[in-house]
This record gives structure tokens, C-alpha cells and sequence, in this order.
């Protein structure tokens, strides 16, 4: 008998902590349309697979009358569940309780978590929602960010992490997600910013809402903090769910296999392609000619788009795509889009996933803002992260590979394991316009007609360089390539890659030009 | 793609001019301006606590010319040469934005 009272207890007591701040703060989150924190977590996973752990923790603040404040798992949802049958560790910001405020138990709830999943090597999704550092709990609020950033760090390449941003994150808290390796926003829920708009107005006078300063748009557009954006929670939710997917459990696993699939695109890959290299098209209409099912999952699609990441599968296996978009600014490389390319390679090469480049591109973006803004340094981490990657790494060649860009799009200088070249592909210095004026200049300058002299020596260059065949004949490509072939070709080149050992000199770690 | 290429704009690298699409950032770069040492810019928002030069008057390189009051910090807005204050475009007690030409100056 008595067995049952305790049960009864349990269950009276647990059913309290379920109601999290309670009826009247839960109204109030659905208000601003927004999901309660556990509905989110039983969005996110396997239907009955969600287990919460720490639910009876208690805040332990004094001052201030915390003391008579109760505080359900301290504003906090732990646990572990299953996607797709894949294991993961979640913790979940409750809103409704104190604003999500983080003191010293709300962080060690969290941090309990991160171990937990960096133990059993599963990935770990943090859904942010929070007020920041509780600031009657002072120090200790502190010392629990820097106990998730350390811990962010620890964890980095090790198992997957990902951020979903769905309320405010402000002030401190948003170096959380900045350590981790995907971020997700939602339009009109996700606010991210160091410093909010009430202090730039009152420190510098500069007046911006927290959508402008801070929102879902910017981050996904601007400034690059966001991997990806939605435009409701549900979306992202499935966002969630597809990269899990694509990614494995941990650095030494891969990604799951699935049924290898023809791609679906009916259009002839070689249409795509205008002959003119001077003319744009989609990269990713290649992409999908190439990949299982035409599927393919863009990262960061809104940010810097003249280059364009995502994964693809091929014959079942996930791969990561790098491609030059000569859709937007001609697909050149600069600061944004070498930081983009460069942080999605050293993924795939910490996680085991090859990596396919298609390249297309005029070189590096001129102008005094891209030099003064430090594209070298930018550029350089493109540079960096393709040498130092260790994963099967195939480079194909599409039309134009010019100068620098050539060389940092996986050449097969910085060890590319494969480098095919359609026969449209232009390997040079510079484009025909550029090398004429500068190698003809005397010839130019001084001809009867320096207009029709120029044509003609931009022609005679074009006609001797602007192929594939001079870098073919240093071995520099190892195959000129019938577009129609080039799927075909990739699932062979992955195929021979796929027991890829290599290894450099020892060191602690390199110095990337971050 | 059709109607896309209607509205193609160029960017031109090495001579070649290429048809493509801005992005959103390209288009609201800043634009690269020479420093003109003539023009006295605010290097942050703030407040004009004080003008302590009027124009025509001529003044000695590291003289103070104003306190801009930004940050919590009262910044001292020095003379970086010796000249003569050609114009002042702020009085006391004025907000001004950052950028803002605050003086114009001339070496003598």
C-alpha cells in the first residue's frame, strides 16, 4: 500500500515541474509565438524517445528573496532521446521560468548534459531561449557561461553541436552557439547581439530594433553567425532532423548510409553551362545533375552566396560540397565567402566526410574595401583548410580556374586527391582580357590600331592558354573530363579514396589565420 | 534564368567584365574615400561638451580644439598640426552621429 502512496507522490510531484513557470507565463510564450521548451524537444525527436534527467533541481540563490522563489529545474530541460534512431543529448532553455535565466544550477544542468554527450561521443542540440546570466546569482551565472564555452571547445570535433536560437540570446550567451558548429534561427524569434538596442541608444545614440540589430535575417545574411534559417520553428525543426542525417555521431564514425539513388534531374548536365565563361548559371542545378536523388542540403545559403556549401550523398554516402556560384559576383572569392568555404571543409575533414569542389571562379574580389576589411587573412584561411584536411578531396574543374583562386579552390598543389577538368575548363594566371594587356602591352601600346591589336593578342592568348590541356600536360589535372561523365567519374575517385591515409608532421596544433 | 538575365549587372575582374548578380552586402559597401587631413571626422558618436575655438583663429599643433564626451570619456579633439580653424560645425551641447565633420582646419 504505502509503495503506491510514493508513486502517487512522484508523479503528483513531477507533474508540478511539468508545469514550468506555469499556465499564466506559458500564455504568455505562445503569445510571441512562440513553442514551450519541452514541446520543442518532442518536436525535434523520435516520438516516446525523450528522457529528462535533473528534473527536481533546485536554484540554490539567497539573496535577494530568491530564497522564497520557486523555480522548476531552474529554467532548464535535460535529456537525452533518439532521431531517426540516432542517439543525441538535448537541453532545452525554459522561458516560462524566470525568463530562462542561467544561475549556477541551470549552468551545471547544461554542462552535465555537454559531458554526458561528449562521454558517449552522440551529438548535442541546445535550444537557447534564455534572458541571460541570472543576476541575482552574480558570479556563479559567470563562472556557468564559461563552463559551457570551455566544455563548447572541448567538445568541438569531437561530436556534432548544434545551436538552435529560438528567443533571445544576448550579452555572453551567444558565445555558446558561436562555438558550436551549426547555428539555427527562426524569422521574428531568434534575437542574437552582444549588446542590446537600449544601451547602443544610450552609449552612442544610435537607435535600432532588435529585429534590425540582431534578428533571424541579419544573422542568416549578414553576419554570417547563422547556418541556417527558417521561417517558423517547425521548419527548423525539420532543418533539425535532415542534418542529423547527413552527419555522424561522432569524429570517429561516418555519416549513415542510405540507398544509393540515380539523380532525378533530366536536364542534360553540359546545358546547363553557358559556353560563354563570362555568362552565370546556378551551380547548384550541377550539384543536383550529380548527387543521389538530386538532393541537396545548402548551408548558409543566404550568406555570401558566391559560394555555395552544403552535403549531398553519393552512391548513399554523405559528401560535402564547395562551389563557386557564378550566379552572384561572377562566384569570386573574398572575405565572407573564403570564411564560409573554409569553416564547412574543416568540418567535413573533422567528421570524416569527403569533400567535392566544383570550380568556376575569375579569382579574388577587387576592391579597397575587400583589401582593407583583411582578405588576405580571409583568404588565406581557404588556403589553410584545404591543405590541412586529410579526407578524400576531388576537385572538378568546370570553366574558369584563374590565379589564386585556382590555386586555393583544392588545386591539386594543396594535395587534392583528384582533379578532373571539363573541356571548357580555362586554367591560367588570368582570364585572356587581363593576361593580353599586361604580357601585349608594348605590342598595344604601340600598333596603328591598339583596339584591334588588343582583340587579336586577347584571341591568341585565349587560344593557347585558355584550356585545360597546359595544365594537363604538367600533370597538374589528371583527367580532362565529358561533362555527362562527371558523376560517374566521382562515385569511381570516391570509391579508390575511401581507405585515404595520410599524415603530416607531428605538432600540438596548427596556427590557422583565424 | 531567362528573367534573370535581364537584370545581370557586370563586375569586372582582370579586365573581363562578367555578368552576375550583386549580393545585398556588395551593394551597400562603403565606398573608399581619401582622408582629407583638412577635415576633422568623429571617430564615434557623442556629445559636444565644449568648443574652445571659433574660426579664424589660429592655432598650434596638440592645442585643444573641443571635448567630445562619447563613451562615458570626455575625448579631447587636438589640433594635429599648426593652422588656422577654417570652419565649426558643431556648438555646445550638440549630438553628432559618427563621421560627422566636426571642423575644417588649414596649416599655415
Amino acid at each position: 500500500m504505502s509503495l503506491k502512496r510514493n508513486i502517487l507522490d512522484l508523479r503528483k510531484r513531477k507533474s508540478e515541474v511539468l508545469k514550468g513557470g506555469g499556465d499564466k507565463a506559458i500564455e504568455k510564450q505562445v503569445e510571441m509565438g512562440k513553442m514551450t521548451a519541452r514541446d520543442r524537444i518532442l518536436s525535434i525527436v523520435d516520438e516516446g524517445s525523450f528522457h529528462e534527467y535533473d528534473m527536481f533541481v533546485e536554484h540554490v540563490a539567497r539573496d535577494f528573496d530568491m530564497d522564497k522563489k520557486v523555480l522548476h529545474g531552474d529554467g532548464v530541460i535535460i535529456g537525452t532521446a533518439t532521431i531517426y534512431g540516432s542517439p543525441v543529448c538535448l537541453f532545452a532553455q525554459d522561458f516560462t521560468v524566470a525568463g530562462g535565466s542561467l544561475g549556477l544550477m541551470h549552468a551545471r544542468k547544461i554542462t552535465k548534459i555537454m559531458d554526458h554527450s561528449l562521454k558517449m561521443r552522440v551529438p548535442l542540440i541546445g535550444i537557447n531561449d534564455s534572458g541571460g546570466a541570472r543576476i541575482q546569482e552574480g558570479v556563479d551565472s559567470l563562472a556557468g557561461y564559461g563552463e559551457i564555452f570551455f566544455r563548447n571547445t572541448l567538445a568541438s570535433g569531437v561530436i556534432p553541436q548544434l545551436s538552435v536560437i529560438l528567443g533571445p540570446c544576448a550579452g555572453g550567451a551567444v558565445y555558446s552557439p558561436a562555438l558550436t558548429d551549426f547555428v539555427f534561427v527562426v524569422d521574428n524569434i531568434s534575437k542574437m547581439f552582444i549588446t542590446g538596442p537600449g544601451v547602443i541608444k544610450t552609449v552612442l545614440g544610435e537607435e535600432i530594433s532588435m529585429e534590425e540589430l540582431g534578428g533571424a535575417k541579419v544573422h542568416a545574411e549578414v553576419t554570417g553567425n547563422a547556418h541556417f534559417y527558417a521561417a517558423s520553428e517547425k521548419e527548423c525543426f525539420e532543418q533539425i532532423k535532415k542534418l542529423i542525417t547527413y552527419i555522424p555521431w561522432n569524429n570517429t564514425q561516418k555519416a549513415r548510409r542510405f540507398e544509393p539513388k540515380e539523380p532525378t534531374v533530366k536536364t542534360k548536365i553540359e546545358e546547363i553551362v553557358p559556353a560563354d565563361p563570362k555568362q552565370p548559371y546556378d551551380i547548384r542545378d550541377i550539384i543536383k545533375s550529380i548527387t543521389d536523388g538530386s538532393e541537396f542540403f545548402e548551408i548558409m545559403e543566404h550568406f555570401a552566396p558566391n559560394i555555395v556549401i552544403g552535403f549531398g550523398r553519393m552512391n548513399g554516402d554523405t559528401v560535402g560540397f564547395v562551389a563557386n556560384q557564378p550566379k552572384y559576383l561572377a562566384g569570386v572569392l573574398d572575405c565572407d565567402s573564403s570564411d564560409k568555404a573554409a569553416r564547412f571543409i574543416r568540418y567535413c575533414d573533422a567528421f570524416n566526410i569527403p569533400i567535392i569542389t566544383l570550380e568556376d571562379l575569375p579569382g579574388y574580389l577587387p576592391g579597397v574595401d575587400q583589401e582593407h576589411a583583411g582578405v588576405i587573412r580571409h583568404g588565406a584561411k581557404i588556403l589553410y583548410a584545404y591543405s590541412e584536411a586529410t579526407v578524400p578531396k576531388i576537385t572538378v574543374i568546370i570553366r574558369k580556374a584563374y590565379g589564386g583562386g585556382y590555386i586555393a579552390m583544392n588545386s591539386r598543389h594543396l594535395r587534392a586527391d583528384f582533379v578532373f577538368a571539363w573541356p571548357t575548363a580555362e586554367i591560367a594566371v588570368m582570364g585572356p582580357e587581363g593576361a593580353a594587356n599586361i604580357v601585349f602591352r608594348k605590342e598595344i601600346d604601340e600598333a596603328e590600331n591598339p583596339e584591334a591589336m588588343r582583340q587579336q593578342k586577347i584571341q591568341e592568348y585565349k587560344d593557347k592558354f585558355a584550356n585545360p590541356y597546359v595544365a594537363a600536360a604538367r600533370g597538374y589535372i589528371d583527367e580532362i573530363i565529358e561533362p555527362q561523365d562527371t558523376r560517374r567519374l566521382l562515385l569511381h575517385a570516391l570509391q579508390v579514396s575511401a581507405n585515404k591515409a595520410i599524415s603530416g608532421p607531428n605538432k600540438k596544433h596548427g596556427i590557422p589565420p583565424f | 534564368m531567362t528573367e534573370q538575365q535581364e537584370n545581370l549587372q557586370t563586375l569586372i575582374v582582370h579586365s573581363a567584365k562578367y555578368k552576375t548578380n550583386y549580393t545585398k552586402k556588395y551593394l551597400n559597401r562603403k565606398k573608399w574615400e581619401p582622408v582629407n587631413p583638412n577635415h576633422l571626422i568623429s571617430f564615434i558618436p557623442g556629445t559636444v561638451l565644449d568648443v574652445l575655438v571659433k574660426e579664424g583663429d589660429k592655432v598650434k599643433a596638440g592645442q585643444n580644439l573641443m571635448i567630445l564626451e562619447a563613451m562615458k570619456m570626455h575625448n579631447q579633439v587636438l589640433m594635429p598640426f599648426d593652422g588656422e580653424i577654417v570652419k565649426v560645425n558643431v556648438e555646445v551641447g550638440a549630438k553628432i552621429p559618427k563621421n560627422f565633420l566636426m571642423m575644417e582646419i588649414r596649416p599655415i
